[in-house]
C-alpha cells in the first residue's frame, strides 16, 4: 500500500441487527464489532443461523441495522454504497440466456457504464479468472466450477471496492473447493480488492482469510475475531503446519465442537 | 458423424413412423375389406381433395382465422394479465385465484351460451378457441415470473438498480421458458375449441363441414377435413416451436 492507512475500511462496533415475525423478535445479529482494512480478505465464519449472510447484507446496503455502529469507506477509500460493491453467492445464478460474456457484463448494464470499455473489462476478467475462450460459451456449457469462476469475475467487472461472498463454493465438491480456493487467493491478491468471505468451513476460513470473524448461533453473536498470520502467498502445504491447526482448533473450540 | 448423425437417424425414424402408419391404414382397409363410408384408404380421403363441391380453401381459411385468432388473442391477454399480476401482488391475490376456479370450468361447456351471447360464425367459435387457450398461458406466465432467484433480485438491488430493470434483464427474459412451455400447450387447445365450435353452431369451416358430409356419410371428406384441422395445428405448433428456438436458450427451456 502506497499511502498510510490510518482509518479502517468497514468499521462495525457493536452491530445489532433485529427480525420481527408476527410481533416476536428475533436477534439475527449482535454485538458485532470488527474492522476490516483495505485490501484485506476477511473470512466471517460460524454455523448456519449465526447471522453471517445478514451481517454481509447489511454490508451490501440491502438490509438497515438496529443499533450500533456501522461505516464503510474511508478519507483515503472512498466508498459508493450504490456502485462499489460486488456479489457471489452459493449458487452462480447466471442467466441461462446470456451467453458468458454478456453474463459477466450484467453490473455494468446495470450502473449504465460506457459498453466497449465494459467489454473489455470483462474480457481481462475472464482472463484473470482463467475462462478466456469461454466469452461466448453458454452457462450450461461450463462446469459448476467454472460458472462460479464467471460469477466472480461478474462480482468484478464494476471495480468495486468491496467484494462480498456468501458461501461461494459451498455447492462445489472438495476437489473443485480446494482449487477455487487458490483461485481466490490468486485473485484477490491480482485484484487487490477488499473481501469479505462467508463460509461455515473453518479450514476454509483459515485458510483463505487475512482475518476470521467467528459468529456463534443461538443466539446469534460475534464471539471471536482474530489475525491470521500465515505468509501470503498460501499454498496447500500450509494447511499441515502447526499453526494452521492451531487456528483451527481455536474456531472449534470456540463453536464449542471440542 | 457423431451429434448429426444421430439427429438425422432420429428425423429419420420419425418420418419412417408416419409413413408406415399410413401404409399400414391403406393395407388395413385394403385387406380387411373395410366399407369405405367406414374408413376410406388414405388414396382415397387424398382423392376427396380434388373432388366434390368442399370449398377446401374457404373452409380451411376460416377454420384456421378462427384458431389464430383465438390463439393469438389468447397469447395476448394472457401474458398481458399475467404481467399485471407480477406488478401488482394485490390483484394477483384478489384474482388468481378466481382464475384458477374458473379455469375448472370446461370451457366447451360454455360453447352454447357463447353462441346464444355472440350469434354464430367466425366470431364465437374464436371467442371460444380463445377462451380455451388462454387459461394455460396465463397460469404457466404468472408462474415465470414468480421464479426469479432471490439473490438474483439482491444483486441488482446492492447496486441500486431499478424494479425495472430487474423486469426486463431477470425476470421477463427468465419466464419466456414458461411462457412457450405454456403456449404449446394452448396451441393444441386452441384447436380443439375452434372446431367445437363449429360443431355447435356454424355456417363455414371445416368441422362445419364434416357435419354436413356426414349426412351422406361421405367418410374420405370428413377424413380430410379431419386431416386438414390436424395440418393447421401442426402448422401453428411447428411456429411456435420455431419462436421458443429462437427466443430461448437450449438449456433453459421447459420440455
Amino acid at each position: 500500500m502506497s499511502r498510510p492507512v490510518t482509518e479502517p475500511f468497514i468499521h462495525l462496533a457493536g452491530l445489532r441487527k433485529v427480525y420481527r415475525k408476527r410481533g416476536e423478535e428475533f436477534l439475527a445479529v449482535s454485538d458485532a464489532s470488527f474492522d476490516v482494512w483495505p485490501g484485506e480478505l476477511v473470512a466471517l465464519v460460524g454455523p448456519s443461523g449465526c447471522g453471517k449472510t445478514t451481517l454481509l447484507k447489511i454490508l451490501a446496503g440491502l438490509h438497515g441495522h438496529d443499533g450500533g455502529e456501522f461505516r464503510i469507506g474511508s478519507a483515503t477509500h472512498p466508498f459508493n454504497p450504490s456502485r462499489d460493491v460486488g456479489m457471489v453467492f452459493q449458487q452462480a445464478l447466471l442467466l441461462k440466456w446470456r451467453r458468458i460474456l454478456d453474463n459477466v457484463l450484467l453490473p455494468t448494464e446495470i450502473l449504465g457504464l460506457p459498453r466497449a470499455e465494459s467489454r473489455e473489462r470483462a474480457r481481462d476478467l475472464l482472463a484473470l479468472v482463467g475462462l478466456s475462450g469461454f466469452e461466448d460459451k453458454y452457462p450450461y456449457e461450463l462446469s459448476g466450477g467454472m460458472q462460479q469462476r464467471a460469477a466472480i469475475a461478474r462480482a468484478l467487472v464494476h471495480d468495486p471496492k468491496l467484494v462480498l461472498m456468501d458461501e461461494p463454493f459451498g455447492a462445489l465438491d472438495a476437489l473443485t473447493r480446494e482449487k477455487m480456493n487458490l483461485e481466490l487467493l490468486r485473485i484477490w491478491r491480482e485484484s487487490g480488492k477488499t473481501i469479505v468471505f462467508v463460509t461455515h468451513g473453518i479450514a476454509e476460513a483459515v485458510f483463505l482469510g487475512t482475518r476470521v470473524v467467528v459468529l456463534t448461533a443461538g443466539p446469534a453473536r460475534m464471539a471471536d475475531n482474530f489475525e491470521i498470520t500465515l505468509p501470503h502467498p498460501r499454498t496447500l502445504d500450509m494447511k499441515t503446519h502447526e499453526s494452521f491447526g492451531d487456528y483451527t482448533r481455536r474456531i472449534y473450540r470456540l463453536l464449542g465442537m471440542e | 458423424m457423431g451429434k448429426t448423425g444421430d439427429n438425422l437417424r432420429r428425423y429419420a425414424l420419425a418420418v419412417s413412423v408416419h409413413l408406415a402408419l399410413v401404409v399400414a391404414w391403406q393395407l388395413f382397409v385394403v385387406y380387411g375389406k373395410v366399407p369405405k363410408f367406414v374408413m376410406p384408404t388414405p388414396l382415397q380421403a387424398g382423392a376427396a381433395l380434388f373432388a366434390g363441391n368442399y370449398r377446401w380453401g374457404d373452409n380451411i381459411l376460416v377454420t384456421g382465422s378462427e384458431i389464430f385468432g383465438g390463439y393469438f388473442l389468447a397469447v395476448g391477454i394472457g401474458v398481458t394479465i399475467a404481467l399485471i399480476f407480477s406488478w401488482s401482488r394485490f390483484l394477483e391475490a384478489t384474482f388468481m385465484p378466481l382464475l384458477v376456479s374458473l379455469n375448472m370450468i370446461p370451457k366447451v361447456a360454455l360453447g352454447p351460451l357463447i353462441i346464444v351471447w355472440f350469434s354464430y360464425g367466425v366470431v364465437p367459435n374464436t371467442i371460444i378457441a380463445f377462451s380455451i387457450a388462454f387459461f394455460p398461458i396465463v397460469l404457466t406466465t404468472a408462474r415465470g415470473l414468480r421464479e426469479v432467484e432471490p439473490d438474483l433480485i439482491d444483486l441488482v438491488r446492492s447496486l441500486n438498480g431499478s424494479k425495472w430493470q430487474i423486469f426486463t434483464k431477470i425476470q421477463l427474459p427468465g419466464s419466456l421458458p414458461y411462457i412457450f412451455s405454456g403456449m404449446k400447450v394452448a396451441a393444441v387447445l386452441a384447436v380443439a375449441g375452434a372446431i367445437v365450435g363449429e360443431f355447435l353452431g356454424s355456417e363455414k369451416g371445416l368441422g362445419y363441414l364434416m357435419l354436413q358430409v356426414q349426412v351422406t356419410l361421405d367418410t374420405p371428406a370428413m377424413f380430410m377435413a379431419v386431416i386438414l384441422i390436424t395440418l393447421i395445428g401442426v402448422v401453428l405448433y411447428g411456429l411456435v416451436l420455431g419462436l421458443e428456438r429462437v427466443l430461448v436458450v437450449r438449456d433453459a427451456r421447459v420440455e
